[in-house]
């Protein structure tokens, strides 16, 4: 204050209340028009309409898992209006592993384990070479052995007794390998030159786009066993297998045909002008390119059949839609199919919104480079 | 690389098939060579076959496996359970995929016949009834003109159903959902006046799904027969004796008062008839091709009918079933075995 | 193959194996044959089962009595018809809901997918909720849940909750009123259809005007007059008939009015919901592919709001959003066989009910599929018209 000669700027004032702070970021977000105040305040009653009972049921009024210290934890769960918490308390491992016996479900843990875990490694990019096969080549044989036994002191356990998670993820992850490879020649047997050959990948593709995958399942429920000769029977696990493969080879041969026509046809023409015969040109210049440019929409494919394996319930397999399903036929336990479902719900929500939040970043980071 | 390591994992897959070979007329040694008896069993009914939350199979059907597997191999453990939905049980029987049935099957001329089957003796004797609520003010089927009903497809109760209502000229709403427990939630929410499925299945959904079970009751008429068994594949005479024998020697054992815990004193028993049946005097056994021990095992794993009975559908379970015609002849039900001599 | 250089024939064969059409005829040959075998071998297999296990094959079930009841149907059925009617009981029940679940998957979809671009921070986030919420979860389950929240939150026909006008909300269905058979409301619907073909007219006469002199005509308005008009004109002239089928509560249920079954409702609900959470993802996208220069450049040139919207973004967006729309039509049509879970009477409901009466499951995996095929077949040529159509005229 003491040299009134020099220019003392103010301090800058804070911008109005209205515009800045909580009550601003109301103004801007929700409150901007009155039609647009209007809508926010029916949703706001609309949410609180529909999460209040909901509260309610899932933490108010429930069950906990404590209720399975008591004699009889169901006869409690009835006498209360919430959820019955104590019922997954009881159940999880079997929902989750099915009938596999109980004292060696840590097998199907580490299975889930491994799987989840090359799945994560193969969708980081730095792994996007040779080793990554070998990681594959060592951990699929070791989830087999994991899950079926037999050898190094492991007790066997047959095909009828896997169920639950290892089921959910095992029937999708091996569909889709298998039938990638169908799927690439479906594709190029589409754009082939050869009448015969185009004309029976057409209608395959068509032919299996065309029902839905609950017929293809019955069909390989009931249907194959009379395709078999006599005496010769394949259990209903790799029939079902069989099924997703067959139906996912077609929608995989889709994906995998629209990554072909993004292939510029100058580099058909240079495979051409090099003399490379029709197999070099498709396995060294071509497949590279086109499968590059597949890998968002192969991911979502995947999102889409990991969903669709739980239609295998239906032909009284035990994946997790099953498992929880037969948990619900145990005497003591019957009725609490709401907490059962949410529970599943929750796991395939978890799967496929990480699925799909690395499929939306893929969009955004890979084939940067040849995007046009 | 990625394509490569797919291809690898599916080669890898290809060790998954599991192709057997049937042998029609070995079904016997089949199951001896394997140590294991394949047995088709209900996906999930309670009482009659369910998991428990270890996994371990129970229930009536499920325990008919078991002492048929004790007979053959002395061991109630050496059983396969296959799962099978009512479209697949009779697939999986003929292809040999499952050496025996025991799921809940209806009994009826023509799958006895064309489907190339054969029934076991009868092991749950039940009949198609009808569930209402208390409040609805009806005691009769024959008052239920106009109602919904709530039904699970795909068996013979769809069929018997349709019948009733035709035969008495009647009129009413069909609510088919194939899920058990959609139907059990559809029925208590309201959403159909009637329940109808077997008798034993009513009691037990009334017991352990109802809110209150006090607020419905099931009406006395009884629509239908449905004997429910064991079923085996044409052309194995010897294991057919077998699953029939096990059967009677459950049944017979009742009879004669043997259960699990007076096993080992009813070996001692002077009761020519005991004595007979538990191999104390030989020759059953070996008749059958097995040992002489098959309804000793097999009691000792399961107990006797009663027995079975009482511990999966009966008063003291979640089920609540009264024995009513599935007792004893002797007590006025049909449950009768023949003269194991 | 040493000799084969000194022998005119092997050397013709030689040449044969370089020439690049008769390699092709050859491996098109060898494909054919190995599929005729396959194909072959499964036949064959097939009929020596059915031989052996004795089991009846052929369409003949076609023309048994069904025995069984079906819930509801467009056409009149009871369990004294046939297996073949009560299939095609199924089929337009099928046709029913994938119809509706088209039309509603597309008003979910298009109002969510706008939702997600909203400025209101509210609406953005509910809608992204709901988008990842039924995309994320199989749609078996979202079945379940729709059908136990009909069923649970609905009251009992007897203590039943009605909208007004004598609509009644009911766990056992929704019961509307219906106008009472008269000759003159066949009529009506005639005059319907006119109304629509006028609407039509109306619009390339309103576009022809434009083209030559530059004038706009309000067609909304003068094609809602003529929808509206000429059935209401109509009704007039017929004497105005009013009497009208009001559901009444007798017995056990509802009687008379026109009901919608809470499997129905769920169903619908189901596939309409998930089927709207993939097409909004795909509006979403459409719009923001516009480019917004194109937004500018027509406000620039002083064309209203609306027409921007309906002359320059639409158009653009359309044409990305058809192609993946349509294969969502073909998933919902797909997806609507799961109505075999919860109870609706669609085609593999009834067929499933059908192969178990009959055994033959063979017969019955083949009408599913050869419907859905027909169906898919359809819904495809149709869109493909429709893509034509709007696509981009390139000079």
């Amino acid at each position: 204050m003491a040299n009134t000669d020099t220019f003392v700027p103010l301090p800058s004032r804070p911008p109005p209340r209205a515009t800045s702070g909580f009550l601003g970021w109301l103004r801007g977000n929700l409150f901007s028009t009155w039609y647009n105040a209007l809508i926010t305040l029916l949703l706001v009653w609309f949410l609180v309409e529909l999460i209040v009972p909901i509260v309610r049921w899932v933490v108010v009024d429930a069950t906990l898992f404590s209720a399975l210290g008591t004699d009889d934890p169901a006869a409690v769960c009835r006498q209360n209006d919430g959820a019955c918490w104590a019922f997954i308390a009881e159940w999880w491992r079997f929902i989750l592993f099915g009938r596999y016996p109980y004292v060696e479900q840590w097998r199907p843990a580490l299975a889930v384990a491994i799987t989840i875990g090359l799945w994560v490694i193969s969708c980081d990019r730095r792994f996007w070479n040779k080793r990554l096969m070998y990681f594959w080549l060592v951990g699929v044989p070791v989830v087999y052995i994991l899950m079926s036994g037999g050898i190094l002191g492991l007790t066997e356990v047959p095909t009828v007794n896997w169920g639950g998670l290892p089921l959910t993820i095992g029937l999708s992850t091996v569909g889709l390998t298998v039938a990638f490879p169908l799927g690439i020649f479906l594709a190029l047997g589409r754009r082939s030159k050869m009448p015969v050959i185009r004309i029976l990948s057409i209608a395959y593709i068509e032919l299996i786009r065309g029902v839905p995958l609950i017929t293809v399942l019955f069909m390989s429920s009931l249907m194959l066993p009379m395709f078999l000769p006599t005496g010769v029977t394949i259990d209903v696990l790799l029939r079902a297998q069989i099924g997703i493969i067959l139906f996912a080879a077609a929608y995989l041969a889709e994906v995998v045909r629209g990554g072909l026509q993004a292939v510029p046809r100058g580099q058909f023409e240079a495979a051409d002008s090099l003399g490379l015969t029709y197999w070099q040109k498709t396995g060294l210049i071509v497949l590279p390119q086109a499968l590059r440019i597949s890998i968002p929409p192969l991911v979502n494919t995947f999102i889409g059949f990991f969903k669709d394996t739980s239609l295998v319930s239906i032909i009284s397999l035990l994946d997790l839609v099953g498992a929880a399903k037969q948990a619900l036929t145990n005497p003591s336990w019957r009725g609490f199919y709401q907490e059962s479902y949410l529970f599943i719900a929750l796991i395939f929500f978890i799967f496929c919104f990480s699925m799909s939040k690395y499929s939306q970043w893929l969009e955004k980071h890979v084939n940067t480079g040849t995007r046009r | 690389m990625p394509m490569k390591s797919i291809l690898a994992a599916g080669a890898a897959v290809g060790v998954l098939s599991v192709v057997m070979p049937v042998q029609a007329q070995e079904t016997v040694n089949a199951v001896m060579e394997r140590g294991a008896l394949r047995c088709g069993v209900n996906t999930g009914l309670a009482g009659f076959s369910n998991p428990d939350s270890e996994g371990n199979w129970e229930g009536l059907d499920v325990d008919v496996c078991r002492a048929i597997a004790a007979a053959m191999l002395g061991d109630p453990d050496a059983v396969e359970f296959t799962p099978l939905t009512a479209q697949q049980r009779f697939t999986a029987l003929q292809s040999g995929e499952v050496d025996v049935l025991s799921r809940n099957t209806t009994w009826t001329l023509t799958r006895d016949t064309s489907l190339g089957l054969n029934f076991a003796p009868v092991t749950f004797y039940d009949g198609q009834g009808f569930m209402v609520p208390a409040d609805l003010g009806v005691t009769s089927a024959l008052e239920l003109s106009g109602a919904t009903v709530c039904v699970q497809p795909g068996t013979t109760t769809e069929l018997n159903l349709a019948d009733y209502f035709r035969a008495n000229e009647m009129e009413f709403e069909p609510v088919v959902i194939e899920q058990i427990d959609e139907v059990n939630a559809a029925f208590f929410a309201g959403r159909c006046d009637v329940y109808t499925t077997d008798a034993s299945g009513l009691a037990s959904i009334r017991a352990t799904v109802a809110p209150n079970p006090a607020d419905y009751i099931i009406l006395p008429e009884i629509i239908s027969k449905e004997p429910l068994g064991p079923v085996v594949r044409h052309g194995d005479d010897q294991f057919f004796d077998i699953v029939k024998w096990t059967v009677y020697a459950l049944i017979e054992a009742e009879e004669l008062g043997v259960t699990s815990e007076n096993l080992e004193e009813m070996m001692g028993s002077s009761n020519p008839s005991v004595q007979r049946l538990l191999g104390v005097t030989p020759g059953m056994g070996e008749a059958l091709g097995l040992s002489e021990s098959w309804a000793h095992d097999a009691i000792a794993a399961v107990g006797n009918y009663g027995e079975i009975f009482e511990r999966n559908v009966g008063v003291n379970t979640p089920l609540g079933l009264e024995r009513g015609i599935n007792d004893l002849w002797t007590r006025g039900g049909l449950m009768y075995a023949m003269p194991i001599r | 193959m040493a000799q084969a250089d000194t022998s005119a024939p092997a050397q013709e064969a030689h040449g044969l194996l370089y020439d690049p059409r008769a390699r092709a005829v050859f491996y098109q040959v060898l494909t054919l044959a190995i599929v005729v075998g396959i194909g072959w071998y499964l036949i064959h297999n097939t009929l020596a089962n059915l031989a052996q296990q004795n089991i009846a094959s052929g369409f003949g079930f076609l023309d048994r009595e069904a025995g069984f009841a079906i819930s509801e149907s467009l056409i009149p059925y009871d369990a004294s018809d046939t297996y073949g009617r009560a299939i095609l009981v199924g089929l337009l029940n099928t046709l029913v809901v994938a119809a509706l679940g088209i039309l509603f998957a597309t008003l979910i979809g298009t109002v969510v997918g706008i939702s997600r671009l909203s400025s209101n921070w509210l609406v953005a986030k509910l809608a992204s909720v709901y988008v990842e919420s039924v995309r994320n979860v199989p749609l078996l389950l979202q079945l379940f849940v729709w059908y136990s929240i009909i069923t649970v939150s609905l009251p009992h026909p007897r203590e039943e909750m009605t909208v007004g006008l004598d609509i009644y909300l009911t766990n056992r269905g929704i019961y509307v009123p219906v106008p009472l058979a008269d000759p003159v409301w066949p009529l009506v619907g005639l005059a319907l259809l006119v109304g629509i073909v006028l609407a039509f007219v109306i619009r390339r006469w309103a576009k022809r005007i434009q083209e030559t002199t530059g004038k706009i005509k309000p067609v909304l308005w003068y094609s809602l007059a003529v929808i509206f008009g000429c059935p209401l004109l109509v009704w007039l002239a017929g004497g105005a008939p009013i009497g009208m089928d009001v559901p009444v509560r007798e017995g056990f249920n509802f009687q008379g009015g026109i009901v919608r079954t809470p499997e129905f409702t769920a169903l619908l609900a189901g596939l309409s919901f998930y089927t709207g959470g993939f097409i909004a993802e795909i509006v979403r996208s459409g719009i923001l592919a516009v480019p917004r220069g194109q937004t500018e450049a027509a406000r620039s040139v002083g064309l209203k709001p609306g027409r921007v919207l309906q002359l320059v973004v639409l158009p653009q967006a359309l044409r990305i959003i058809i192609p993946p729309t349509t294969s969502q039509y073909l998933n919902l049509t797909k997806n609507s066989s799961l109505a075999v879970a919860i109870g609706y009477p669609d085609l593999v409901s009834v067929g499933n009910t059908t192969l178990n009466q009959t055994g033959q499951a063979i017969e019955a995996i083949l009408i599913y599929m050869t419907v859905y095929l027909t169906i898919s077949l359809l819904i495809s040529l149709f869109m493909n018209w429709y893509n034509r159509h709007i696509a981009l005229v390139e000079r």
